[in-house]
């Protein structure tokens, strides 16, 4: 398989407000092959985020320092200026957050914030644009049949917007989808059919995901590897299935859920509470 | 002054929270329009809480779960039934009579993050409670705050740290710490855990377990998540639509589930091993 995505010793610092340099991300290596499912998981405030945010050039010079490499194929990112970036995001790499209530706009019918993602990467016209945001619809599974495509956001479930954003995401072919927390907010049932949808988009557009989700089940669902994150450093990466048998690392096994509470807070007690 | 609650006399086998038809319903007025509607948020709810138990309350989002919980905090007043905490009905009694007793029931959310003013100091955060009750010198709840960050797992050398300086797991801590501050006998949990990884789960579980266990506290516990609060709810009660559709005891709840939404949640609940050996297969 090839390497779609190369991250060499990626290091991202935020400036505080005293000018002091707080470390989010610290010498993180991975690499992404095509169509592969990598999964990143760790407590919040770990700099899962912040490595999405790096991948997609989210973050301003004034905001943050960011070292290191990251090739998305063959092309050196971090030297990229606004203009080519922008034609990257999107449809190169492209992303889904974990709110849908964030990611739309309010006042916008759904089919024209799905035709405007099409519009701004080709030159088609509006109607064309128009055309293919419905095949991006459909493609999630969302049918017309009760106007679903000129109704507003807040008219939708929480699940049809999650599956909008997911159409926008979509809809430009891209080959890298960074999905952060896709299911967070969705209760269980809408939780399991996004899932499903989004592991058989997954293998019929052989697309590479990068899962950011710190669910167990989220992961074991869909992840073929699995990287785990503690203090902006990695702890450990593999095979899925390896690392929920055999963990190296207990903070590993309690991510998995592969042990009994009892045992794995009086193991991650002594790593995690300092 | 005595910081913290004043000794309780409460009878272990007197319920500490009596909730019986309950409702709530919000009225939205269009626009341009004379039209009201009337929106159920929940109804008819009867619930019973004893002193150092835990009841878990499980359904999906949309449910009124929430609604629940903050008309039993009173942040919003029930439209209809009756509420008694301790004894005392509570929807009696106005503004001032009841400032008291909000010491009594503390509230802990989903999200940390937005739960925590960003611009206070972990040891402001927990002191706030205190100095609204108007309670002690600013010394004795400064003294109170940091026992308090200790008892909760957070170094008390941190207390000058603002809520961006911790991770989601220590944020939650730190809500849990407030919310302990003034020495409720109710705590309740919305969707408390949810934000968190695995480990923190099992981590804050475990706090939340010690810690009821020291003070004989009550938990009501709100969660879309039947695996997570299973794991230390005495009695679930199951909501679905506005209603509270099955009540028991939680391995009854497990062992005989009557109610048709309450087998298909504990069908939706799969463990990682399941889900590991599907793929494999």
């Amino acid at each position: 398989m090839q390497v779609l995505l190369q991250v060499k010793d990626l290091k991202v610092s935020y400036r505080g407000v005293d000018s002091s340099q707080n470390h989010a991300v610290e010498d993180v290596s991975f690499e992404i092959a095509e169509g592969e499912v990598l999964g990143l998981m760790g407590e919040s405030g770990c700099g899962k985020t912040s490595i999405a945010l790096a991948l997609l050039g989210l973050l301003s010079q004034e905001q943050a320092q960011i070292s290191g490499s990251i090739q998305f194929r063959g092309e050196e990112l971090l030297s990229k200026d606004r203009n080519s970036l922008r034609a990257i995001r999107g449809a190169g790499i492209s992303l889904v957050f974990q709110e849908p209530e964030l990611a739309l706009s309010p006042v916008m019918k759904i089919r024209d914030q799905v035709s405007e993602v099409i519009h701004a990467h080709n030159d088609w016209k509006w109607q064309r644009c128009r055309a293919e945001a419905e095949l991006a619809l459909a493609r999630v599974g969302l049918a017309d049949s009760p106007r679903i495509f000129s109704s507003y956001p807040h008219q939708l479930s929480g699940g049809q917007r999650q599956r909008v954003v997911l159409a926008q995401a979509l809809a430009c072919n891209p080959a890298l989808l960074i999905a952060d927390e896709p299911a967070a907010s969705l209760d269980a049932r809408s939780q399991g059919e996004l899932l499903a949808l989004l592991r058989d988009l997954q293998r019929k557009l052989r697309i590479s995901i990068l899962l950011i989700s710190h669910a167990p089940e989220v992961q074991a669902s869909l992840a073929d590897r699995l990287m785990v994150m503690a203090n902006g450093r990695i702890v450990e990466q593999g095979p899925f299935e390896k690392l929920y048998r055999n963990p190296s690392h207990s903070i590993t096994r309690a991510m998995l859920r592969n042990s009994t509470p009892s045992t794995a807070a009086e193991e991650l007690n002594l790593e995690m509470v300092r | 002054m005595k910081l913290g609650k004043p000794q309780s006399n409460s009878n272990k086998f007197e319920p500490l929270l009596r909730v019986s038809g309950l409702g709530k319903h919000y009225v939205q007025r269009r626009l341009f329009s004379r039209q009201k509607i009337v929106v159920n948020a929940f109804q008819d709810v009867s619930l019973t809480l004893y002193p150092g138990n835990t009841l878990a309350l499980v359904g999906e989002s949309g449910a009124g779960k929430s609604s629940l919980a903050r008309c039993i905090a009173l942040l919003e007043r029930p439209s209809a039934g009756k509420l008694e905490l301790a004894g005392e009905n509570l929807l009696v009694l106005d503004r001032e009579q009841l400032f008291p007793l909000r010491r009594e029931v503390q509230m802990i959310f989903q999200d940390p993050s937005s739960a925590l003013n960003p611009r206070l100091t972990a040891c402001e955060i927990i002191a706030e409670p205190l100095l609204i009750q108007r309670e002690g010198t600013k010394s004795m709840r400064r003294a109170r705050a940091l026992q308090l960050m200790e008892q909760v797992g957070l170094d008390p050398a941190w207390e000058r740290k603002t809520p961006l300086d911790f991770s989601g797991g220590q944020r939650q801590r730190l809500a849990i710490a407030r919310a302990l501050a003034l020495g409720p006998r109710l705590l309740i949990l919305d969707e408390a855990l949810s934000n968190l990884d695995a480990a923190n789960q099992t981590l804050i579980l475990k706090l939340l377990a010690d810690l009821q266990a020291a003070h004989s506290l009550s938990f009501l516990h709100i969660s879309h998540d039947l695996r997570l609060v299973s794991e230390f709810a005495d009695d679930v009660a199951v909501m679905y639509q506005g209603r509270i559709v099955e009540s028991k005891s939680t391995w009854k709840l497990f062992a005989s589930p009557e109610h048709s939404y309450t087998k298909e949640l504990l069908a939706s609940v799969r463990s990682v091993e399941s889900i590991v050996l599907e793929r494999s297969a």
